[in-house]
């Protein structure tokens, strides 16, 4: 039963800016980087969170809703309860391998990192955000030994601009095997056209909203207008969230 | 070497290539998920419950997964009868071409209601119109009243029947009834063209660390394996009461559960849960299980398997 409900402590909160905390909770999860879990606080509801971090298990948490708020108040003993991992994740392919995190993308992109870089890959990682506060967990890609590269639409940090310029220009300069991505749907749509002009293999991590998380009640389809290469009825709680594509 | 089983089957007007029918508040409502599902191998596909309003439904969660099966409580989040016409034409569209017939499915909190929706419902010329009169997870506004009590049943059937013209309507059924033969015998009588059965079972999970129900509605509908058997009771029953086709549903993962479900009287089945058991695939490998089980007992065609057990 991955679908059922399993209450987990909180062994440790830290803050990573103003408004995102890193909490790690007692206990590991068996699951691939990229697939996610429903978090549930009773009384106040419940919501899906990548998995940041798998032993132990971590979530990042924005706050920016009622739910993420209550998240934020809870401190070390307290529990939240855990159901998953659900969903399809990322696969490890190839030697060379491109990350791309829209800020809070971040999360699912760091024990990808880890998985790889511990097995002996080239792991370069792309951030972008819309200002400096929005750039998550450089150190702890550093900390991996990722190449870092850096963007943010105001200048603060990093190149101005978008990351998908940045992108383009590590593309230019690697032939990377597999670009791994996860942030907004603009973002995704962008890099999903860039590796099929390059002809890069992708995996893109999707965001719907989800309310089921179990594939059944229809919410969380991801439309052919965002990535055409998706197929009819994609569902991202349940086919992904990552979608897998191979062009060779 | 004989030739392969005959899958096909007639249920009422309809020709179905298989009896696998996607349950309906499986998938939404949105059309290109029902073509997925279309494309997956069902034999029909039913929308998602339409009303005469738009709904979110609940808060989460509203579905959770216990030992035999799972409980949901998404409370019939739909656009609305006006937005879901469009939806269902496009879906129509879609589908048409790969043979495979598109159910609609309604619900309303009155008889009046029931007629608006049945009257717009048309315009989408829907092959079947599934009537909910049954969801459990709505019981104060919507459901349980009209499926438990058979006067407002069949008020609810000749209301709807007398607005719909040719389109075959099915009444879908509660099963937590004390007579549920009896009450599809009378919407029969009122005019019904065929029976659903069942709906889910009203239910409750509890986690103990967290004291209290684990969805936010408190109770929901229970489906999956441990539906089974209330279903094939309740389709047995209402099999030996009339003689329309029935759409057993309820619990169906496998191809041996779908030939029981056809052994207890049911012409199609239903097939919802074991969409998170098994994944969209589950439609074709149901069918080849179907089909290994008939090869292996020499029954030619679905036909022969209908009410063999009663």
């Amino acid at each position: 039963m991955t679908a059922s409900f399993k209450a987990q402590k909180i062994t440790s909160v830290r803050m990573l800016n103003d408004s995102t905390c890193w909490i790690t909770l007692d206990g590991s999860i068996q699951a691939d980087p990229g697939q996610f879990v429903m978090a549930w606080l009773p009384g106040i509801g419940e919501k899906p969170f990548s998995i940041a971090g798998m032993d132990p298990l971590s979530l990042m948490v924005v706050d920016v809703g009622i739910f993420s708020h209550a998240l934020h108040t809870l401190g070390v003993g307290d529990e939240v309860w855990i159901k998953g991992p659900l969903g399809h994740g990322f696969s490890l392919e190839g030697e060379r391998l491109l990350l791309v995190a829209g800020g809070y993308g971040a999360a699912p992109l760091y024990p990808l990192a880890d998985l790889a870089s511990k097995s002996g890959r080239t792991v370069d990682v792309c951030i972008g955000a819309g200002t400096e506060s929005g750039i998550l967990l450089t150190a702890e890609f550093g900390e991996l030994g990722c190449g870092l590269s850096l963007a943010t639409e105001d200048g603060s940090r990093g190149k101005r601009g978008l990351v998908t310029t940045l992108v383009a220009e590590a593309m230019n300069q690697l032939n990377y095997d597999t670009l791994y991505a996860c942030g907004p749907t603009g973002m995704l749509s962008a890099l999903a056209d860039l590796c099929q002009q390059q002809q890069v293999n992708d995996q893109l991590s999707w965001e719907a909203h989800m309310r089921c998380g179990m594939g059944l009640c229809g919410s969380c389809e991801v439309p052919q207008a965002f990535d055409p290469s998706l197929p009819p009825g994609w569902l991202a709680c349940f086919d992904g969230p990552v979608f897998i594509k191979r062009w060779a | 070497m004989p030739s392969k089983p005959f899958l096909s089957i007639v249920l009422g007007n309809l020709k179905l290539k298989n009896p696998l029918v996607l349950a309906s508040g499986v998938m939404g409502t949105s059309p290109t998920l029902l073509q997925r599902i279309a494309l997956a191998g069902a034999g029909a596909v039913t929308a998602k419950s339409c009303g005469p309003q738009a709904r979110e439904g609940h808060p989460n969660p509203v579905m959770v997964e216990w030992e035999h099966g799972l409980l949901n409580a998404i409370g019939l989040t739909n656009p609305g009868v006006e937005e879901e016409v469009p939806l269902l034409k496009e879906a129509k569209a879609l589908i048409k071409p790969l043979g495979v017939p598109l159910f609609a499915s309604i619900f309303a909190g009155t008889v009046d209601e029931f007629i608006l929706v049945a009257e717009k419902i048309v315009a989408a010329e829907p092959d079947l119109i599934e009537v909910n009169i049954s969801c459990p997870n709505v019981k104060d506004d919507y459901g349980l009243p009209f499926a438990a009590d058979t006067a407002s049943a069949v008020a609810v059937t000749q209301a709807v029947k007398s607005r719909v013209g040719d389109i075959p309507i099915s009444i879908k059924l509660a099963p937590n009834v004390p007579d549920i033969g009896r009450i599809a015998q009378a919407v029969v009588d009122a005019g019904a063209n065929l029976i659903t059965a069942i709906n889910t079972m009203p239910g409750m999970v509890i986690d103990p660390d967290a004291v209290q129900p684990v969805l936010s509605n408190k109770v929901g509908g229970l489906s999956g394996p441990a539906l089974k058997p209330i279903a094939l009771r309740c389709v047995a029953e209402i099999a030996r009461c009339v003689s329309v086709p029935i759409i057993g549903t309820g619990g169906v993962t496998t191809g041996q559960d779908a030939i029981e479900m056809l052994m207890a009287g049911a012409t199609a089945v239903g097939v919802g849960s074991a969409l998170w058991y098994r994944g969209p695939e589950a439609f074709t490998l149901i069918l080849k299980e179907m089909q290994s089980f008939m090869e292996e007992h020499n029954y030619r065609s679905v036909k022969e398997l209908i009410g063999k057990a009663l």
